[in-house]
């Protein structure tokens, strides 16, 4: 806890892009992860989604902390999160039908996105509102980054195209495997791989450097 | 770090926060989520309509207009405004106002789940003119080629859906067949790779234009464009 005290507002916000991006390191809300990132829109329209619905409640966790006993926090923050999912919800449907449609299920399930309660619980309501914004803007762009990692790699190769622009030429042989489930796990075994071996190799410098 | 230790002596004042918060919390969140229903509902409606209006237009080639009509009791077809509820069908016109064709919706289960598609029917030609996907959450990548595969979607250029002579059913109803082995106007060529879907595809088509088309033919005359302003 001391060391989280001792950290910037850029290290709250940095962190969640990078050293503890929710995918890749804290490997968090795998089932949107998973599910809708067969394109890169759809992705990036999850990813926002989040985002959105993270920075809000971490705003209003963290405005509310001191007015809610600790009894019933968790049935608050479930309560606070649900309204905002909803109101995402609604207006995704008016923004476009056919973003709702390609997104479907998982826009509700945003309710029970572990990143989501997680930061309200482990940050927000610890922590001021300025802080709560920044840990919310870099956790919700991290876990946006992500999903498009996902989604762009398994574009290209599942369907030959990113954002729905055609890159290969007619005799591009699309590889299908990689827009059905299996694809996801595949591309996601891939990322975690290029992160743990980064850190790894980071680790073994930092030990020969100190050594 | 759930809940208080049970040899703690309850805060008289506790509950009453308690109540507070939750209470407090679930009015904003409620007062919040009617406020957002009820100015995103006009916009969702009319998005819907909208789309809607687009599948006409696509599946009726020539169409510039559209009216809804609902079949009554009777038998007959009344214009009803496009946001009616229940089944309707939708008549297309060209800039002429003349008519070009009725498009209906169809459903049925595909793989994953319920699939709707909306068809044109040409009066004059006795056929289908194209279809549309309205809903599909068929796989991506295989079920869901019923959408975008030009060779299926070809199939329902001129799909023959002839009424027989007495009037009452189609002389030939719609067949399945093999992908590359159709040989008449009234078989729709499937994808291999995607056969369930197409099947699935091919069965709510064959099962809906044998309803309709006996119902709608002979009453021809009453699609005609209501008049401006009427609705």
């Amino acid at each position: 806890m001391t060391a989280e005290q001792q950290t910037t507002g850029t290290d709250e916000f940095i962190k969640g892009l990078w050293s503890q991006n929710p995918v890749f390191v804290q490997v968090l809300g795998m089932c949107p992860v998973l599910a809708v990132t067969n394109t890169a829109m759809n992705a990036l329209a999850m990813g926002l989604a989040t985002a959105f619905v993270l920075l809000m409640s971490n705003i209003v966790v963290s405005s509310i902390r001191g007015f809610v006993p600790k009894q019933v926090r968790i049935v608050t923050f479930i309560l606070v999160i649900a309204s905002f999912v909803t109101i995402v919800d609604y207006v995704i449907q008016a923004v476009s039908l056919d973003l709702h449609k390609a997104l479907g299920a998982f826009i509700s399930l945003i309710v029970v996105n572990c990143l989501i309660l997680g930061r309200a619980e482990a940050f927000a309501s610890k922590n001021g509102l300025g802080r709560s914004i920044l840990d919310g803007l870099g956790m919700g762009i991290g876990f946006t980054f992500a999903l498009l990692c996902l989604g762009g790699a398994r574009e290209i190769l599942g369907s030959g195209s990113l954002f729905d622009l055609p890159l290969f030429g007619d005799s591009f042989q699309e590889w299908v495997i990689m827009v059905l489930p299996a694809g996801g796990f595949f591309t996601l075994a891939g990322w975690l791989l290029l992160f743990n071996w980064r850190a790894t190799r980071k680790t073994k410098s930092a030990g020969e450097v100190q050594a | 770090m759930t809940g208080a230790p049970p040899q703690e002596t309850p805060d008289p004042g506790l509950v009453f926060k308690m109540y507070r918060a939750v209470v407090g919390v679930g009015l904003v969140c409620g007062l919040a989520i009617v406020t957002v229903f009820e100015i995103t509902r006009p916009i969702i409606a009319r998005n819907k309509i909208e789309a809607r209006q687009r599948a006409i237009l696509y599946v009726l080639p020539g169409a510039t207009d559209s009216a809804a009509f609902s079949r009554q009791a009777a038998g007959n077809f009344v214009d009803l405004p496009v946001d009616a509820p229940g089944e309707l069908v939708f008549a297309g016109y060209d800039a002429a106002g003349g008519l070009v064709g009725l498009a209906i919706e169809a459903q049925g289960m595909g793989y994953q789940d319920i699939v709707r598609v909306l068809y044109g029917y040409s009066f004059d030609q006795q056929t289908v003119l194209a279809i549309r996907v309205l809903e599909s959450r068929e796989t991506p990548g295989l079920g869901d080629r019923v959408e975008k595969d030009a060779a299926f979607l070809r199939n329902f250029g001129e799909l023959d859906v002839q009424l027989a002579a007495a009037g009452d059913a189609l002389a030939h109803p719609i067949e399945f067949v093999k992908s590359g082995t159709k040989t008449s106007a009234w078989q729709i060529d499937g994808i291999t790779g995607a056969t369930i879907t197409s099947r699935a595809v091919t069965k709510m088509l064959s099962r809906s234009t044998a309803h309709w088309m006996p119902l709608v033919y002979s009453r021809r005359a009453e699609f005609a464009k209501p008049k401006e302003g009427a609705k």
